[in-house]
Parts: C-alpha cells; sequence; structure tokens
C-alpha cells in the first residue's frame, strides 16, 4: 500500500503548494457569488417556507465549489502530467490501476472538502446555517467529490491538449453545476425545464446536500442517494476499465 | 528460460505496429545477467519503442518480454521493480524539489525510508547540493542526472538508459560512466542506447543494432569490430606508384597517400614484402582500425 499512500500525498501536496489556486481562488470566488445573489435576492426571494434566501444558498454553493474543484483536482493534475511527460514517473513503477484511481480520487475528495469546509465557515459570517441530518450532508458530500475526482480522471485521459480540458470543464462542469439548483429550486422552474433538470445528476447532490441542512428538499433524500451512488459507480468503474486498458496511457 | 537464472531480459518476437508503420518487425533478444549491452541504431530503428515495451509504457501486438524471468505484462509488479528505466525525454515535475520527487520514486516502488540511498545517490550523480532545489530551476544536465537517479531509487538489478549523456558535459559524463560501470561491476545488468558510439565501444560488452525493426547485428563489441569493416592501411611511397599486384586492395588514394584495405593485421606482411620486391619504399605508414561507428555504418547504409 506504500505506492497509493505515496501517490495520494504527492497528490495532496501538489495542490497544497499551489493553495493561493486550488483553495483560496476558489473559495473568494464562490464568496463573491454569495455576496452578490444574497445582497440582490435576499429581499424578494424566498425558496423553503421560514428559510432565508441566503440560508438557502450556502448549501448549494458548497457543494458546487466542491463538485468543481474535486474536478479540477485530478483533471489538472493528471493533464499537467500527461503534457510534461512526467505521467512516466508513475507508469514505470510497480502500483496498480487501481492504486491510480483511489490515489487521485482520495486527493480530489480532499480538496473538495477543503474548499467546502471554507465556503461553509465563511459563510457562517453571512448567515447562521444548521445541520439539520449531518450523515445525509456528509455522504452527498464525499459521493459528490468522489464522483467528480473520477470524471476528472476520465476527461483528463481523454483529451490531448489544454483547451480540450478545457473545454470539458467549462462546457459540460460549470453548465452541469450551475443549471442544478444552487440559486433556485427546480420547482420554481417551468415543468420542461424542471423534466431537463431532473435528468442532471448534479441536481441530487446539490438537493440531497441540501436535505442535509434544511430537512426539506425538491425529491425525497434515498431517491438522490441512489442515483447519486449509480453515477459515482458508473464513473468509477468506467474510470478503471481505462485505467486497466491504458487508454492515452499506455500507446 | 533457465528457471534457475533468468536472463536479465528476455525479448521473445516482439513486432508493434503504429498505424501504417511498423516499428518492431520480429525481435528476439537476449540480455544475461550482469552485462554491459549496447542498443545502437538510427533514428526512428525501434530502439525507444522496444525500451517503452520492456518498461510498461507501450503494448507490444504480439511477443513476449521477461525482465529476470518476469513476464511485463503478467507479472507486471515484479518486472517493474527489477527494472530502472532512465527516459529519453528531459521529463520533470513542476511542482517538487530533487528530494520530493526521489522520496515519491521511492514510495512508488514500495520502498518508505530510502532517506540513507538517495543521500547517496545525489552524492553520486554530484547533485547534493540541488536536493532542496525545484527541479524546474537545474540546468539540463542536472535534470539528466535526476532521471538517473530516479531510475537508481529503488536498486533495480537491470537498469536501461535511453539516451543517457544527451546535453550532459564532458566532465558529468565521465563521471556519469563511472558511476553506471561502478553498478555493474557491482552486478546490475546495464542496457544504454546511445547516439556516441564511442560510448557504447568503450563501455559495453555486446552490441545490438536495431535498423527499421529488426535487429540486424547482435555480438560482442569485439567479434563486431573484427567481423565486418576492414583495417584501413595508409601509406606514402617514393616513388609514388602502387604495384600492380596490390591494386586488388586499394580502396582509393589521398593526395600522396595510398589506402589499402586489409581483412587481417597478418596481411600487412605481405604487403610490405611486395612493396619490397617492387622497389618501392615506405615513407609513412599508418593503420586505421575499424571502430563501431564504420561497423555502425555499415550495416546501416547497407
Amino acid at each position: 500500500m506504500t505506492g497509493l499512500w505515496t501517490l495520494f500525498y504527492k497528490e495532496l501536496l501538489r495542490f497544497w503548494k499551489v493553495s493561493l489556486q486550488t483553495i483560496l481562488s476558489p473559495l473568494v470566488t464562490t464568496l463573491l457569488y454569495l455576496l452578490i445573489f444574497s445582497h440582490v435576492l435576499e429581499a424578494h426571494v424566498q425558496v423553503y417556507p421560514g428559510v432565508n434566501y441566503t440560508v438557502f444558498l450556502i448549501p448549494g454553493l458548497v457543494m458546487m465549489a466542491m463538485l468543481q474543484n474535486a474536478f479540477s483536482n485530478s483533471s489538472s493534475s493528471l493533464i499537467q502530467s500527461k503534457m510534461n511527460g512526467s505521467i512516466v514517473f508513475m507508469l514505470l513503477p510497480p502500483l496498480a490501476y487501481w492504486e491510480f484511481y483511489t490515489a487521485y480520487v482520495a486527493a480530489s475528495v480532499v480538496r473538495g472538502a477543503v474548499v467546502g469546509l471554507g465556503v461553509g465557515l465563511a459563510g457562517l459570517w453571512f448567515a447562521p446555517v444548521s445541520l439539520a441530518h449531518p450523515l445525509w450532508a456528509l455522504a452527498f458530500a464525499l459521493l459528490g467529490c468522489a464522483m467528480l475526482g473520477a470524471a476528472g480522471i476520465i476527461s483528463s485521459l481523454w483529451a490531448e491538449n489544454y483547451d480540450q480540458m478545457a473545454a470539458v470543464q467549462n462546457f459540460i462542469v460549470v453548465p452541469l453545476t450551475f443549471l442544478s439548483g444552487v440559486f433556485y429550486s427546480i420547482h420554481s422552474l417551468p415543468p420542461f425545464w424542471q423534466a431537463v433538470s431532473r435528468a442532471n445528476p448534479f441536481f441530487y447532490l446539490i438537493d440531497g446536500f441540501r436535505y442535509g441542512f434544511f430537512g426539506v428538499s425538491d425529491v425525497s433524500p434515498q431517491l438522490a442517494i441512489v442515483i447519486v451512488a449509480a453515477c459515482f459507480l458508473a464513473l468509477s468503474l468506467a474510470t478503471l476499465l481505462l485505467l486497466e486498458s491504458g487508454y492515452k496511457l499506455r500507446k | 528460460m533457465n528457471l534457475v537464472t533468468p536472463a536479465a531480459i528476455e525479448i521473445h518476437q516482439v513486432h508493434k505496429r503504429f498505424g501504417s508503420v511498423e516499428a518492431l518487425r520480429g525481435i528476439d533478444l537476449t540480455v544475461h545477467q550482469g552485462e554491459f549491452f549496447a542498443l545502437l541504431g538510427p533514428n526512428g530503428a525501434g530502439k525507444s519503442t522496444l525500451i517503452n515495451i520492456l518498461a510498461g509504457l507501450a503494448r507490444a501486438d504480439s511477443g513476449r518480454l521477461a525482465v529476470l524471468g518476469h513476464d511485463v505484462r503478467a507479472d507486471y509488479r515484479q518486472a517493474r521493480r527489477a527494472l530502472g528505466v532512465v527516459p529519453q525525454e528531459l521529463v520533470y515535475d513542476a511542482f517538487f524539489t530533487v528530494r520530493e520527487m526521489l522520496r515519491f520514486q521511492s514510495g512508488y516502488f514500495g520502498i518508505r525510508n530510502n532517506n540513507s540511498w538517495i543521500d547517496e545517490l545525489l552524492e553520486h550523480l554530484a547533485l547534493t547540493d540541488k536536493a532542496d532545489a525545484y527541479v524546474r530551476h537545474l540546468s539540463g544536465g542536472m535534470k539528466r542526472r535526476v532521471l538517473v537517479a530516479q531510475a537508481l531509487v529503488h536498486k533495480p538489478p537491470v537498469i536501461v538508459l535511453d539516451e543517457p549523456t544527451a546535453g550532459v558535459d564532458v566532465e558529468l559524463r565521465q563521471s556519469l560512466w563511472a558511476f553506471i560501470q561502478r553498478l555493474n561491476r557491482q552486478g546490475h545488468t546495464i542496457v544504454l542506447t546511445t547516439h556516441y558510439i564511442e560510448e557504447a565501444e568503450a563501455l559495453c560488452n555486446r552490441v545490438a543494432m536495431l535498423k527499421q525493426g529488426q535487429v540486424v547485428a547482435l555480438d560482442t563489441t569485439a567479434n563486431l569490430l573484427n567481423r565486418h569493416t576492414a583495417i584501413q592501411l595508409r601509406l606514402k611511397l617514393e616513388p609514388a606508384c602502387l604495384p600492380d599486384s596490390l591494386q586488388r586492395l586499394s580502396c582509393g588514394r589521398d593526395g600522396e597517400i595510398f589506402k589499402l584495405s586489409l581483412n587481417r593485421h597478418a596481411e600487412l606482411e605481405g604487403v610490405l614484402a611486395t612493396l619490397r620486391e617492387a622497389g618501392v619504399g615506405v615513407a609513412d605508414m599508418e593503420l586505421l582500425r575499424p571502430d563501431l561507428e564504420d561497423v555502425f555504418l555499415e550495416l546501416v547504409t547497407a
């Protein structure tokens, strides 16, 4: 297991060494969203009865930051290693494909959790948020980060340059997180867009995570966790199969 | 295959194709334990492809490769533990220092506390004072030595160096080879590819030459030198004329120097006797031994 631990530690050290960019910068961006949206909308919008809009917004923003950063962590680390060739240092040793998967996903979970925790704690300064069901929130947080960590591996294996990698991030991951109900409840949408939102797995992550805070959600947390777990398993299986086959790594 | 002492490297009928290019066409090669072995060939001959397949960076279309008897696919963990590879590309991870890179590399090979060996490696490769420098800040020659250190962190019994001295200055090249030779004396098997053929000639016991994905020569360095290229005899004669009976040996003229091609040193005596009988004096004489570069050129252009 030394190989797995080393790779995991290397991945942690990598993002820690550039923490201005990997932790502080997403933290600040997310808090700007919070500041602006809560200022503009707080007086006008109440999504759940008795829940102030800023309080409603915070869990969504925490989850959004976690998902985007978990994805960024594995994807940017791997694409950089691929592009500058230092991936050979991980391909020459006797590391198994599942160790590779575990180390990268675990590091993504840690990065997502650190950023999410930062956003959550800073959010307390804006509004008091309490956790009605902490274990539900934790389960959705961990599954969400792990799912996006795996998605980051798949994307960076597929991408052949930074441009393609950025395209996945900007045209798939960011829209899916923004359109998942971070800023609103999907019940406020027209029926068609409600149906579209239900096809977005990120919706279940945000909705389930929010249930952990308020005990209220658009769909039942049981259904959400089953869908999220299924997505996580499917992405993990795909990642493991790609890694085992040496897809775009071992010619 | 002998199970008691397996070959350091066993390559059997390895084929590899990239699209329409047949990079390797049935390579058979055995490198014995303790050998200092050179893999030579022009660019595109398939040397790096072969090394990549051996190291697991690429996969063969067919054929079998083993390191110390461990199949590189079925038994990849053991095969990779037995193998240390210095890649040709000058790659590094911009995030880490030399020591961090070496610690990570040790960990990937399952070694936890490797500091004393890492210190020893740094000293032998003249990197001690750069241990805490970021690799991206080092010169090309130093980066190359970091790659060598990374390949050796797990003390691999079989070491493959793909163009290890490219971009390394003469003094460092000497110390690098002294270090590698010491490892060889300690029992490590060394395989190298190099563009500096004189290096291969000076260091290696055996040589394989690759051309267009095939092994075109495989022999001891001494045999290759003896077998392939004639010895060149350069003569300045007085009077400046070559007797008819020696014309068959002539391989051209360089100003007033006559060039003769001999197969063996023993033929020299006959040439001198013929000249004496013909009343031609020898004003100056030089014997040029063939070097590996001549053999290489002869085989590659054949």
